[in-house]
């Protein structure tokens, strides 16, 4: 069975403000979706309340993923069940070096299921963790660094690629994982993630603001976010709209203030 | 590099098999009591001369006993640093003899303490990574064994009542000079009524190079435990000496007050190692100082985990040109614990050099002290000094405080001095969460991550076993 991402009607307050104004959004494993709109429309909101960050307060509506419901799970659960975000700023945790901390994630998965598990043995780990690195062109000394202690905006999006390979999801969401990419390592780390997408049926939603990722991860439907609630979504044409048109058109439509 | 991370990783993970265990499962045991000899609860110069007595000890130990006895009860007791009024030292066994001899065969020491040394760990590293082992337990050492090539290379490694009885000169030119019988009221009481420690002299130019290692076991009810160390590093030698404790959990408190004096020679260089891991009704007040002659360097790395009130600050007096003196400092304070430690440096000779790095750690309502004395004597020109102290908190009711003392006396000098507390942040938490790590486990995480730049100058099964402990205190069941 595939799993699926659905939304309905999703509130969300973060303190006294209200972020989110009544989302629905369905992505099925295996479809591609990208999410777009100007700063501040609350696309990073709603990746965060999906992957349950405690400051983010779900004040109605509904989430669900592969039949649970998301709002009633830790943010380590909803990971194991297979939701993965690839997050817009990553934090740095000093002290922790990157090996440590992919497989103590991967371990987590397998003694979630198996609590007596003894964990990944170190020869597969190490096997599995070289390969996924070439893969994304990532060198391998990164594995002894201190987790996004010191990386480049570019190196930080890489590594955030480089834990959904290890992990490998059902469904990922990428907050502008393109934004800081030159263009060698944007095209790596997309066909990385087409690459998850073709062989693990993996469904995205890409969150982007522009046109150049989306060439790399085609969507099937694009959503367009304004003032906390998705007011278009269409074909991947919707996107090549924005690129040329901008967001003016749309907030006349749907009377929204001008973004700060 | 990213092979030895996963390395040191993967032994970690067998050793971290069975940590959920408490301490009480894990160190709390307790033997029956089987001993040779107690004497009366309390202290009397009665008591003290008949320990020394019974020890064979000369004339001239007694006589600095009976003289620190009376500084110690002249003193009063310290009134700054943390709140000592729960000890009642007419409540107190002050010598306690397990057994009859010392032992350097595992196999004749009385079976119930060699399987409390078994049941932690302690022949089984000696097998594998050790130079030597001592094994305290009350007052008394009652395993010791170094290994023969370093015995033949003139190395030293007794218990200190040995030491004294094997080598009286070389120890009385030495004993009480790094650390006189009245510099504070614990080490007069431990000048007084000492008992065990290690005696090390280092021969020059050798170098030890797997650790000596010394392990304090406190098995009584309302046992002081007062062992005495001397380490004499020669000219160019080397040696690390670690010592770890442990004590089975009683309502009522014990006391540990312990001294070591160290003595590096020109060019020579040691390493001091502290585990402490005692259960939290034990007052651990120690007194460590160490002084480093030319081109000579100490370093104390002093782990403080346990106990119930901590008071100790490793000391390096650098009185030689270009000597080097470093103090790395972990201090976590769980429920019901405080931790005030810290180190003092003082620069007695021209380009000396030294750092402080202290981090602390304080969770369920526990409180962490760093206290550090850096002092720059007149004509110690072209000093370098380094102190960063930083503090985690794990929580609101946790608390964290610094008191870094500064005497510079010479113009010609470079100090940095950086203090930080921070919070484990939530941001940090949701983060290793996202990718499917517990709470409990991504708390523990950052707080192995924060300590981790001193854990990794540790000796791979030191940093696994700082690491285990601190899993262990962050599992604490009371949150
Ligand atoms: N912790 C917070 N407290 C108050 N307001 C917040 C907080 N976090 C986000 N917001 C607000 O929520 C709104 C949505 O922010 P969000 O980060 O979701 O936007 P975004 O669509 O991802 O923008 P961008 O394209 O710039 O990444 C913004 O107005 C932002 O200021
Ligand atoms: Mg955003």
């Amino acid at each position: 069975m595939t799993a699926a991402l659905e939304v309905t009607n999703l509130h969300v307050n973060i303190g006294e403000n209200r972020i989110l104004k009544g989302i629905n959004l369905r992505v099925n494993q295996g479809e591609i979706h990208a999410l777009m709109g100007p700063n501040g429309s609350g696309k990073s909101t709603l990746a965060y309340s999906l992957a349950g960050h405690p400051a983010y307060e779900p004040t109605a509506g509904q989430a669900t993923f592969d039949g649970h419901d998301l709002l009633e799970m830790e943010a380590d659960e909803r990971s194991r069940a297979g939701l993965f975000l690839a997050f817009q700023y990553p934090v740095a945790v000093p002290g922790v070096t990157v090996a440590k901390f992919l497989r103590q994630a991967v371990n987590s998965r397998r003694q979630a299921i198996n609590p007596e598990d003894a964990g990944m043995p170190i020869p597969e780990f190490r096997r599995l963790l070289r390969e996924k690195m070439d893969i994304l062109g990532i060198d391998q000394k990164f594995a002894g660094r201190y987790l996004n202690e010191g990386f480049s905006g570019g190196e930080k999006k890489r590594a955030e690629i480089l834990q959904m390979a290890m992990l490998e999801p059902k469904i990922a969401i990428m907050d502008e994982t393109d934004s800081g990419l030159d263009i060698d390592a944007l095209r790596i780390v997309a066909e990385g993630a087409v690459r998850l997408h073709e062989m693990n049926h993996m469904g995205v939603l890409v969150i982007t603001h522009y046109q150049r990722i989306l060439n790399y991860v085609q969507p099937d439907r694009v959503h367009i976010m304004l003032d906390g609630r998705i007011v278009e979504s269409g074909g991947a044409e919707l996107a090549l709209h924005l690129e040329e048109n901008g967001y003016d058109w749309l907030r006349e439509k749907y009377g929204a203030a001008e973004a700060v | 590099m990213a092979d030895q991370v996963l390395e040191r990783d993967q032994t970690e993970n067998e050793m971290l098999a069975g940590v959920n265990d408490d301490y009480a499962t894990k160190y709390g045991f307790a033997d029956a009591e089987d001993y040779v000899f107690k004497a009366e609860k309390g202290l009397t110069e009665d008591v003290i001369r008949d320990m020394s007595a019974r020890k064979g000890e000369p004339q001239w130990m007694l006589d600095i006993r009976l003289k620190a006895y009376q500084h110690f009860l002249e003193r009063p007791m310290p009134d700054w640093g943390a709140d000592l009024s729960g000890i009642d030292f007419s409540n107190i066994y002050y010598y306690i003899k397990p057994s009859a001899r010392q032992e350097d065969n595992w196999e004749d020491v009385p079976s119930y303490i060699k399987d409390t040394f078994d049941k932690l760990g302690i022949p089984q590293a000696e097998q594998k990574f050790l130079s030597g082992v001592a094994a305290q337990y009350e007052s008394e050492v009652v395993y010791h064994n170094i290994k023969r090539e370093l015995e033949d290379k003139g190395v030293i490694f007794l218990g200190m009542d040995d030491g004294l009885a094997q080598y009286p000169d070389l120890v009385r030119e030495y004993f009480t000079t790094i650390i006189p019988h009245n510099d504070n009221k614990f080490a007069a009481l431990n000048t007084a009524v000492w008992s065990g420690g290690s005696f090390i002299y280092v021969p020059p130019g050798v170098h030890i190079e797997m650790p000596l290692q010394a392990y304090f076991r406190i098995n009584a009810k309302n046992v002081g435990q007062f062992e005495r160390t001397l380490i004499i590093v020669d000219e160019g030698a080397y040696v690390h000496y670690v010592e770890g404790c442990t004590a089975p959990i009683y309502s009522s408190d014990s006391l540990h007050s312990a001294v070591v004096e160290i003595i590096v020679k020109k060019g020579g260089r040691c390493r001091y190692t502290t585990i402490q891991n005692w259960s939290n009704n034990v007052y651990n007040l120690v007194t460590k100082r160490a002084v480093a002659h030319a081109n000579a360097t100490m370093e104390w790395v002093d782990g403080n985990l346990g106990s119930k009130v901590t008071m100790k600050y490793p000391a390096v007096y650098l009185m030689g040109e270009g000597a080097h003196g470093e103090i790395l400092s972990i201090a976590f304070a769980g429920h019901g614990q405080h931790q005030d430690a810290g180190g003092k440096v003082v620069h007695m000779a021209p380009r000396t050099s030294s750092r402080i790095i202290s981090k602390s750690i304080s969770k369920s309502g526990g409180r962490a002290s760093y206290r550090g004395l850096l002092k720059v004597a007149e004509g110690a020109h072209d000093c370098k000094s380094n102190v960063v102290c930083d503090a985690l908190l794990l929580d609101e009711r946790s608390r964290s405080d610094t008191y870094p003392y500064i005497e510079i006396n010479e113009q010609d000098v470079t100090i940095g001095h950086e203090a930080s507390v921070s919070k484990v942040g939530e941001e940090q938490v949701f983060y290793l969460m996202s990718r499917g790590i517990p709470e409990d486990e991504a708390n523990a995480m950052i707080v192995n991550g924060f300590i981790e730049p001193l854990v990794k100058e540790l000796p791979m099964e030191y940093a696994i076993e700082m690491n285990r402990l601190i899993q262990l205190q962050m599992e604490g069941s009371i949150g």
